[in-house]
């Protein structure tokens, strides 16, 4: 497998009034042809902003700093907002988490549907409708020649999702990134969207960039999974590794600070609060929180450590030198029983 | 441990809050045009003294208007409700008006919008009390940061305003406020869905905790079952205005019988790939009940403990399928 999408090295700060934000620090990572690729974190992580990043849609008081973002063979990091054109919406896709906010409240959805299909040039004029309802069909959306002359206000908010992700394949992009999609939605709702996500990425050779903070999704969408915290990736995997043989002490965390339908033990609650991304703290930006950091997590940033050829984590528990620190019970019982659940078929 | 046991998890068994067929229809005139929106249609539950109830569903649904109602933010359509053996749904004189207040307090979902953020943490906290009469400074300033340790905040955050705090602060805050005035029950709508991962399981292990050491009643709505199955000791299931089925938390996901419940239940997602990419999710169609005239859905206890809303005839099989 090749990488169809590649970051390297990618910085990403913003000018506030305060001083600079550094959102995003040397993240690294290869989107494969046809996988999925969640990236994992909470609000300020800077998962948000790698995308946007890459979609060159960036606020304006951000920038790039520093690294690469090559696609067909070229460096998008280096792209004026022209240039930008050829690819946002028309090669790479973007749904956002919101699907009332990414619609316009006055237009006609077949109008937004079949203006995505013209502006991507894959169609003529005279035919744009008859495609617009084929993608709605496509995506869900019943009585669809019906339904091309509603307003959005008038679908429910499951349904304006499948508007969005229609318009984001109208123009047959090769990556889709999703932002959140489902954050907005019921439970029962987001089961469907999932589906459909993962449907129309089998059906359309898609490869699909996952932005979610519910690690729960990310077990059913995932191909590959990375965790970010204050702007760096700290773990990267399949979904395998990071759901049951998880490595950095943040994933620990965060997996087990969520409760689980069988979790009866007291919670395992990440104490204080991300850090301040004006002042990214020196070392290990999870320091502060970590309860089995060390002296060297504060002095100085961990190099990612190989633990096998698709895992690797950015944590010093994983030098040779390290004491061996386990992960906390409440993960070590709850993946001992999702793997004899697994075993038992 | 059997079945009648179970249903006395957690509780001394007595009743505080009594909910019977409440309702609370919404009108609204458009166009001359009047249309009713039936919130909560023919709700009843209760609540035993010093468990937590769970109420989920899915927005829309009716959960957050039945905890409005509870506390009078609404004046209901219909129905009663009991605390503590006063009928508090209909006209309140002075006195019960003031012994509801004091014992019923409630905290909200958005940490930010629910916290006026002209105040500082000390008046905030203190308003209750203040209402409640109590003037001398000194004693207010006791209390305020006696509470503010209680909830895992310090004597110094009194002085500041709002936006100064994280989310997770702000609703730590937004506790010591319902909790300062020593109520018997709290109705937490939401309290932790505004919040990150990392954070939700700090409020949620201090909510437990609190719960414990001042013996809360806790009417808890939230749309995460897995949040409300691990903090409930007792759950109700809600679907557009209705509420489908009621029982304790293990027997409910154990034995979901109405579908609805199903489809909830195998929608969670779990943090689990090769068990979630292999499960099947259920999906849900109101049409299936078929209700008429003749086939008039109401409540049915399944099991002791275990209600649910059906027809006669879909009792049942239902209660063939708890049996099976």
């Amino acid at each position: 497998m090749e990488p169809i999408l590649s970051v390297k090295d990618l910085s990403v700060s913003f000018n506030a009034f305060a001083g600079t934000v550094h959102a995003v620090r040397d993240v690294n990572f290869d989107l494969m042809k046809g996988e999925t690729l969640a990236i994992v974190g909470e609000s300020g992580s800077g998962k948000s902003v790698t995308t946007k990043a890459i979609l060159g849609i960036l606020a304006k008081n951000g920038h790039i700093d520093s690294g690469t973002i090559m696609y067909q063979g070229e460096d998008m990091a280096k792209y004026k907002e022209k240039e930008f054109y050829k690819i946002r919406g028309k090669k790479i896709s973007l749904v956002f988490q919101d699907p009332l906010s990414a619609l316009n409240p006055i237009m006609k959805i077949g109008k937004q549907i079949t203006e995505a299909l013209i502006l991507s040039k894959s169609i003529e004029k005279s035919k744009a409708k008859g495609r617009a309802i084929e993608l709605m069909e496509a995506v869900g959306i019943p009585n669809a020649a019906e339904r091309y002359e509603a307003y959005p206000f008038q679908f429910s908010g499951g349904m304006r999702q499948r508007i969005v992700i229609a318009i984001a394949l109208a123009s047959n992009p090769e990556i889709l990134i999703c932002d959140e999609p489902t954050t907005a939605l019921d439970v029962t709702i987001q089961a469907r969207i999932l589906e459909l996500i993962n449907e129309m990425k089998r059906e359309r050779d898609l490869s699909v960039i996952f932005i979610t903070h519910d690690l729960g999704v990310v077990a059913n969408m995932a191909d590959r999974v990375c965790v970010m915290y204050a702007g760096r990736i700290v773990e990267v995997g399949t979904c395998e590794d990071i759901f049951y043989r998880p490595a950095h002490p943040y994933t620990w965390a965060l997996l087990s600070a969520m409760p689980d339908l069988h979790t009866e033990e007291t919670l395992f609650a990440i104490p204080g609060a991300p850090p301040n991304m004006l002042h990214p703290p020196k070392g290990d930006a999870f320091a502060a929180r970590n309860r089995y950091a060390m002296k060297i997590d504060f002095e100085k940033e961990p190099p990612y450590f190989k633990i096998s050829d698709t895992h690797y984590a950015a944590t010093w528990l994983l030098h040779p030198d390290a004491p061996k620190v386990e992960m906390p019970d409440i993960l070590k019982h709850r993946i001992a029983r999702m793997r004899e659940e697994a075993e038992r078929g | 441990m059997g079945k009648d046991s179970m249903t006395n998890l957690g509780g001394s068994g007595e009743r505080i809050l009594d909910v019977e067929h409440l309702s609370m229809y919404f009108t609204t005139k458009k166009r001359g045009r009047t249309s009713t929106v039936k919130a909560v249609d023919d709700v009843s539950f209760y609540v035993k003294k010093g468990e937590t109830f769970g109420l989920v569903g899915e927005s829309g649904c009716g959960k957050t208007t039945t905890g409005r109602t509870i506390i009078r933010l609404y004046d209901p359509t219909g129905g009663t409700v009991k605390f503590d053996g006063r009928e508090i749904s209909g006209r309140m004189d002075k006195n019960l008006h003031k012994y509801i207040t004091d014992n019923i307090a409630m905290i909200f979902q958005d940490p930010i919008a629910s916290l006026n953020p002209r105040m500082t943490v000390q008046e905030i906290i203190a308003e209750g009390l203040k209402i409640r009469g109590v003037k001398d400074a000194g004693e207010l300033r006791r209390q305020v940061v006696a509470m503010l340790e209680h909830v895992g905040l310090q004597a110094e955050h009194a002085s500041r305003y709002p936006h100064e705090f994280s989310g997770g602060q702000r609703q730590r805050i937004g506790i010591a406020r319902a909790l300062i005035v020593q109520p018997q029950m709290v109705i937490a709508d939401e309290p932790v869905s505004a919040l990150d991962v990392s954070v939700q399981a700090q409020v949620i292990n201090l909510l437990n905790k609190l719960k414990g050491e001042m013996g809360l009643t806790i009417l808890f709505i939230a749309h995460n079952l897995s949040v409300v199955k691990y903090f409930s000791d007792r759950i109700g299931v809600m679907y557009y205005g209705k509420l489908v089925e009621m029982a304790d938390s293990e027997e409910l996901f154990k034995n979901p019988l109405h579908p609805y419940t199903k489809a909830l239940l195998s929608a969670i997602p779990e943090p689990d790939p090769i068990n979630e990419k292999k499960r099947v999710k259920i999906h849900y169609d109101p049409e299936i009940h078929k209700y008429d005239e003749s086939n008039n859905p109401s409540y049915h206890e399944v099991a002791p403990g275990h209600t649910i809303y059906c027809s006669d005839e879909e009792f049942e099989n239902y209660r063939k399928e708890w049996r099976a």
